[in-house]
C-alpha cells in the first residue's frame, strides 16, 4: 500500500499557529499580485482564492476554510461509503459475519453512503463552479486486505471510523459557518456510534466501545487530528492524488 | 490537551482575536474577565442565590462561558446518575463476562473527567463563572426506581446519554468564536456518542436513532429526549432516498436546543 495522496508538509520552523496564518497571508497576497500581473482572470477577484477546491498545478487541492473542510469530509466520506460498499458486497459477506455484525456493517454501509452523497450534493450546490472544483470520485486500493476475513475488515472498520470521529473532531474548529458546522456535528457523533459498535464487536465484554487507547485517561476527550494527521492515514486506501496545501 | 492547557486555552482564545502580541493582549484580560463574568450572572448568581431552596435550572446565554456552565450542569447530572448506581449495586457485576458493569464503570469515569475538566475549564470553583451541582432526584419523586430496578436504570442511562449527545451539538455554534473551547466540547460530544451507542446495545437495541424512535421498553415520558430526530432532509438533500427514511435519519444526530434539553433536565433537579 503506498501514500499516494500528496500531503501539505508544515514547515516546522512555523511554530505557531499565527506565525503560519500570518505568512499564509503573505504568499496568498503574493500569489494574487503576480496573478494580476500576468494573467487575464474571469473572476472579479484579483487574487487566487485559495479556499476554493480545485485543480493547482496539476494536482486537485482541496482548497481552505469551509469549502475546503467539507471536501476534505467528502473525500473521507468516499472512502468509507467504499469501504463498506465492498464490505457488504464481498462473496463471503454471509457467511463471514453473524447475524449482528451483517446488520450493523449494514448499517454503516447505508450511513457512509448517504454522507458522501450528502457531500457531494451539498458541495455541487455550494460551489461557485462545481464542474471545475468539486473533488472528483476517487479511487481506492485496500493493498492486501482481505475483505473475507471478519477480523481483518473489523479492524480496518475501527480504524475507519475513530480516524473519522479525530478527522471531525479535529476540523471543527476550521469552520467559519454555523451551519456547516452543525452539520458535520451531525455526522461525527454518529460516526462515534458506529466506532463504538465495532469495537463492541471486536471486544464485547470490555470498555473498549470508548476504551482507554482513545479517550484520554484524564480528561475524558476523545481524539481530534488535523488534517495532515489524517490524510497519510487516509492514503493508505486512497489512490487518487489530491493535495491538502492549505489545511492545517 | 490536558487541563492546563484548556484553561490556558480562555486566554489564548481572546488572543486569536487581537491584532497585538501575546504580552499586549494579556492586559486586555482584565476586561474580558469582567466581559466574562458578566455574561455568568443569569446563570451562575441566580443559581447561587437560590442554592439553599434548591428549584429548576434556567437556560445559560449563548455564549462560551454559557455553554460551558450548561454542559457542566448535565455533566453533574451524568456524574452523580452513575456514581449512584455504582454504589447502590444496581448494576450486575457477573452476567455477560462482566460485560454491564465494566461498561458503567468506564462511563462513570469518563462523566467524572468531564465535571472536573469543565470545573477547571470556567476557573475552578471559586471562579464567579463556576456553577454549582444542582440537587438531583433520579426517581422523579418516586416514579423511577433506577437504583434497585436494573431495566429502569437501563432506561435512564439511555435517555441521559442520547440527551447528551443532542445538548453538545446544539451549544456548538455558540463556540464557534473560540476555537479550542469547541474542540474541547467536540471531544467530549463524541464521547458520549460511543456511550449512547453502547448502552443502547445493552438494551438490545441499534447504536443510532432510527426516525425519532424513543426504542422499545423507554417510557413515554422519555419522548422528548428523541423528538425532532426523525429529520431526513439535510441541507436540502434527501437522507431516505438511498435506503429509506429510518437509514437516512439515522446517518444523522439532530441538536437540541438550549431550553429542549434544560426542561429535560428539570425533570430530574429538585
Amino acid at each position: 500500500m503506498k501514500n499516494e495522496v500528496k500531503i501539505h508538509e508544515v514547515d516546522p520552523s512555523l511554530n505557531s499557529r499565527r506565525s503560519f496564518l500570518k505568512l499564509s497571508g503573505l504568499t496568498l497576497v503574493t500569489t494574487g499580485l503576480v496573478l494580476a500581473g500576468c494573467s487575464d482572470n474571469d473572476n472579479d477577484n484579483n487574487m487566487e482564492d485559495t479556499s476554493l477546491p480545485g485543480v493547482r498545478n496539476g494536482v486537485f487541492d482541496l482548497g481552505s476554510g469551509d469549502f475546503g473542510v467539507l471536501t476534505y469530509a467528502y473525500a473521507l466520506e468516499q472512502l468509507e461509503a467504499d469501504f463498506y460498499t465492498k464490505v457488504v458486497n464481498s462473496s463471503n459477506f454471509n457467511a463471514v459475519f453473524n447475524d449482528t455484525e451483517r446488520q450493523v456493517l449494514t448499517d454503516l454501509y447505508h450511513h457512509e453512503v448517504v454522507h458522501r452523497d450528502f457531500f457531494k450534493a451539498a458541495l455541487t450546490g455550494a460551489l461557485p463552479d462545481p464542474s471545475s472544483q468539486l473533488l472528483p470520485t476517487l479511487a481506492f486500493n485496500y493493498g492486501s486486505l482481505n475483505f473475507n476475513s471478519r477480523s481483518e475488515v473489523l479492524a480496518t472498520a475501527k480504524a475507519l471510523e475513530d480516524t473519522g470521529v479525530a478527522a471531525y473532531n479535529g476540523a471543527g474548529r476550521l469552520i467559519k459557518t454555523a451551519d456547516y458546522l452543525l452539520l458535520a456535528g451531525k455526522i461525527v457523533s454518529v460516526e462515534a456510534r458506529h466506532a463504538s459498535a465495532i469495537r463492541s464487536l471486536i471486544n464485547p465484554n470490555s470498555k473498549d466501545f470508548a476504551g482507554d487507547d482513545i479517550v484520554n485517561m484524564s480528561t475524558g476527550l476523545d481524539d481530534a487530528k488535523d488534517p495532515s494527521k489524517i490524510l497519510p492515514i487516509a492514503a493508505n486506501f486512497i489512490t487518487t492524488k489530491f493535495t491538502a496545501k492549505y489545511l492545517p | 490537551m490536558n487541563i492546563l492547557k484548556f484553561i490556558e486555552s480562555f486566554t489564548d482564545d481572546n488572543l486569536m482575536n487581537s491584532t497585538g502580541s501575546r504580552r499586549d493582549s494579556f492586559s486586555h484580560f482584565g476586561n474580558i474577565g469582567k466581559n466574562l463574568a458578566m455574561a455568568s450572572i443569569p446563570f451562575g448568581l441566580s443559581a447561587l442565590a437560590n442554592k439553599a431552596f434548591a428549584k429548576d435550572i434556567t437556560a445559560t446565554p449563548a455564549t462560551p462561558i454559557g455553554a460551558l456552565q450548561f454542559a457542566l450542569t448535565l455533566e453533574y447530572l451524568e456524574n452523580e446518575f452513575y456514581s449512584m448506581a455504582l454504589d447502590s449495586g444496581v448494576i450486575p457485576a457477573l452476567e455477560n463476562g462482566g460485560r454491564d458493569l465494566k461498561v458503567f464503570q468506564q462511563i462513570a469515569d469518563h462523566e467524572s473527567d468531564h465535571v472536573k475538566f469543565l470545573i477547571a475549564g470556567l476557573g475552578g470553583t471559586a471562579s464567579p463563572n463556576f456553577v454549582p451541582k444542582p440537587t438531583f432526584d433520579f426517581t422523579v419523586g418516586g416514579t423511577f426506581d433506577p437504583f434497585h430496578d436494573y431495566p429502569t436504570f437501563l432506561t435512564l442511562a439511555q435517555a441521559f446519554e442520547d440527551t447528551g449527545v443532542r445538548a453538545y451539538k446544539g451549544q456548538a455554534a455558540n463556540l464557534i468564536t473560540t476555537p479550542d473551547l469547541l474542540t474541547a466540547a467536540l471531544q467530549i460530544h463524541s464521547v458520549e456518542a460511543r456511550h449512547a451507542s453502547e448502552v443502547r446495545r445493552l438494551r438490545g437495541l441499534k447504536g443510532w436513532i432510527s426516525n425519532a424512535d424513543r426504542g422499545a421498553g423507554m417510557p413515554s415520558a422519555t419522548q422528548a429526549v428523541y423528538d425532532g430526530e426523525g429529520v431526513t432532509m439535510q441541507a436540502g438533500f434527501n437522507t431516505a432516498a438511498a435506503f429509506g427514511a429510518a437509514a437516512g435519519s439515522e446517518a444523522y444526530d439532530e441538536p437540541l436546543t438550549t431550553q429542549q434539553v434544560v426542561d429535560i433536565a428539570n425533570i430530574f433537579i429538585v
